[in-house]
């Protein structure tokens, strides 16, 4: 029986479709990136500064936190601490539920796909409508997104020309400008009746309590300002030092993500508008949400919350490349989710994703904020010994192999054994017949060479002792 | 400027041992023939890598103690045909022994010995051009943890355009992994073969008519897909080319 992971990977491996939506999206990304983040002046130093504010920002996380707080509430937001999802939906539910508010626009937000809170929304009677694009054409598709950037990274424009024809009735086209259009027509319209936005945030900075967004679309900004109540959903760990901080990771941020040199829109929020100010909500109210990420915190992989969300290590990995996000299974895809989803929903129930790697190490290469993923994974994949429960042939073997390792002679003695063992089965240097174990998996995509009639040591010795 | 060694130790890996010695016997003469003298540890195993990369610590500490216990007993350059193997020793004995600040230093004393083999023949003898001569037109592939993990880029692709006749082939996507990985090759065998299909397309959609790498790792798995692809490219380890260049 394969398991779930395994399922789903082997579904994206069989689609073709979505190979060709992943190179397009992934190329187009990764190689508008990697020339952006070298083309900043100091690059290197850049990346260690920034680098050097998050670890400072994680090594007393409760206190900037605290003082987060303090700023926010001195900016007239308001302020709640949700645990899980689970709580964050409710103190939202419960926002809306006090004032009235039934119509809902929201901002991207990476922390409420995590919460589900759509799903929560919708369910209390709520209109809720997604206003990234991509975001919009994934709620569409009644799906989520597979990438951090690019929502709908697993979609070619033919499929969203097809699912906007089928959903809301417009000509197909698979133009993006036309189909950009179309969704221009029917966010403009939801903008306008909208009394509560919910968004997510990039940043918050501890300094002056900023709640930082970028967007592209512009759609940031009409949600946090034409609602009558602004709901930021934040994870615990975006917090950034200063302002002066927030100017550096806004340019790293920026190319890593998109190859530009600042997005398009950046949005500072600081507090609700002021009795003298024409517009912005009314009320602001800021969420923070840990649901796992103190438990992280505690870890050996802790350093991952300082993953600005930017989707380098997505664009640069060749598994994610190969399989798409939706085989990661969870809100997080790619290298950044091996270690974040085991992280905040649980190693048992995710500890394929950890082992899913290569260690190629091409997404340590591309980080902005220099994460040393492959290190992280390694160190999951430790847990996974140390704490689950493991086959116990793998963990016998494994014993032996550390046994024998340490003992040359048994070690030669049990190599030769299955030199011999293989050699049985093979004909001109290739093993034909079926194996068991390890070397199934293996012949499954390619043949394997058998091993050789005399070791190196054996040709070494024989030549030590004819020369 | 440190003087030229003399002597080395070959740290033949596994894979040279149990399944390649060919390329072991490749290295050790193109490395006498530059007039050094090779030494063999024979109580050598296995750096610990497999269990390492599985999440068995425990079992690889056990296998890296008996390796740096080996070694330390030799004197000189530690030479090291294969990337992975050598970034094994040389950054990952760190994680595995943090905190023991007994094994740390004899951890760090062997690390700072070792080389891989190209990187010996370039960064420490100062050599590219070997005076070697191999027709063929040779695509390169960059194993990950030489490249992405001991840094090494350029060597490997010097020594292969100073050999008279070599014509070096770029190809798409060329310092990507190639999904051998270890353990992931046997564990998650579909994603490996999908990756390894993007590599040997790419390479075979290149003028090359050789796949030359330093990872035998690597090169045992693109070969097991070129064979039952029934492809005629043939697989080289570095050490072969500079070999056949000099008979």
């Amino acid at each position: 029986m394969i398991s779930p992971f395994q399922e789903r990977v082997q579904a994206a491996l069989g689609d073709r479709n979505l190979h060709v939506a992943l190179d397009r999206a992934t190329a187009q990304l990764g190689g508008r990136q990697s020339m952006a983040l070298s083309t900043l002046e100091n690059s290197d130093l850049v990346r260690d500064v920034a680098r050097r504010a998050k670890m400072e920002i994680l090594s007393d996380l409760g206190g900037n936190l605290k003082r987060f707080e303090g700023q926010l509430l001195a900016n007239g937001a308001q302020v709640h601490w949700a645990e899980d999802g689970r709580q964050a939906n409710r103190i939202i539910l419960e926002i809306a539920k006090q004032r009235g508010l039934k119509r809902v626009v929201k901002g991207k937000s990476m922390a409420t796909e995590e919460t589900h809170l759509n799903a929560a929304l919708a369910k209390a009677g709520l209109e809720v409508v997604e206003t990234d694009l991509g975001e919009y054409i994934v709620q569409l598709a009644d799906s989520r997104p597979s990438h951090i950037i690019l929502p709908i990274a697993h979609m070619t424009r033919e499929d969203v020309g097809r699912l906007m024809e089928q959903r809301i009735g417009v000509p197909y086209s698979d133009d993006p400008r036309t189909l950009a259009g179309y969704a221009r027509e029917k966010l403009r319209d939801a903008f306008l009746r909208a009394d509560l936005g919910i968004t997510g945030a990039n940043f918050g900075v501890v300094q002056t309590g900023t709640i930082c967004l970028v967007t592209n679309e512009g759609n940031g900004r009409m949600v946090t300002t034409l609602p009558r109540v602004h709901v930021v959903v934040m994870g615990i760990e975006k917090l950034v030092p200063t302002m002066a901080d927030l100017d550096l990771f806004l340019k790293i941020l920026a190319r890593s993500a998109t190859g530009q040199k600042l997005t398009a829109y950046t949005t500072l929020i600081r507090g609700p508008k002021k009795p003298d100010e024409e517009s912005g909500p009314e009320e602001l109210h800021v969420v923070l949400l840990d649901n796992g990420r103190s438990r992280i915190l505690a870890g050996e992989t802790a350093e991952i919350l300082g993953c600005i969300r930017c989707g380098a290590c997505l664009n640069a990995c060749p598994i994610y490349k190969n399989i798409g996000g939706h085989a990661y299974g969870d809100t997080y895809p790619g290298p950044i989710g091996a270690i974040v989803t085991p992280g905040l929903r649980g190693l048992r129930d995710w500890n394929e994703l950890p082992g899913a790697s290569t260690l190629c190490g091409a997404c340590r290469e591309v980080c902005p904020v220099r994460l040393d993923i492959p290190r992280m994974l390694l160190s999951l994949r430790k847990d996974c010994v140390e704490q689950l429960p493991n086959p116990l042939g793998l963990r016998i073997g494994m014993k032996v192999y550390g046994m024998f390792a340490s003992r040359p002679a048994l070690y030669r003695r049990l190599a030769k054994l299955g030199r011999w063992f293989l050699r049985a089965l093979a004909e001109e240097g290739w093993v034909k017949k079926k194996v068991p174990g390890l070397a199934a998996g293996w012949m499954r995509v390619r043949d394997l060479k058998a091993p050789a009639a005399m070791t190196f040591q054996e040709l070494w010795r024989a030549r030590k002792g004819g020369g | 400027m440190q003087e030229r060694p003399k002597k080395v130790q070959l740290f033949h890996t596994c894979l040279i041992n149990e399944v390649y010695p060919e390329v072991g016997m490749s290295v050790v003469r193109v490395l006498e023939r530059l007039g050094i003298e090779v030494e063999v540890p024979l109580e050598q195993t296995c750096c610990g890598q497999p269990a390492y990369n599985a999440g068995f610590q425990a079992d690889a500490r056990t296998a890296a103690r008996h390796t740096i216990s080996v070694l330390q007993r030799t004197e000189g350059p530690i030479v090291i045909p294969s990337g992975s193997c050598a970034d094994m020793v040389v950054h990952q004995y760190e994680v595995l022994f943090y905190g023991d600040e007994e094994w740390l230093a004899k951890a760090h004393g062997v690390a700072q010995r070792c080389h891989e083999f190209s990187q010996f023949l370039v960064d420490v003898l100062g050599m590219t051009g070997i005076g070697a001569h191999v027709e063929a037109k040779i695509a390169y592939h960059p194993s990950c943890h030489l490249l992405r993990g001991l840094g090494v880029r350029d060597q490997p692709k010097a020594l292969l355009r100073a050999v008279e006749g070599v014509e070096l082939v770029e190809f798409r996507e060329q310092e990507e992994c190639c999904g051998f990985g270890g353990m992931f090759s046997v564990k998650n065998p579909e994603i490996s073969g999908s990756m390894m299909d993007r590599k040997l397309a790419a390479v075979e959609g290149s003028a090359a008519d050789r796949l030359v790498s330093c990872d035998l790792g690597c090169l045992m798995h693109l070969a097991g897909g070129l064979n039952r692809r029934r492809s005629s490219l043939k697989t080289q380890h570095l050490a072969q080319v500079l070999d056949e260049g000099l008979r």
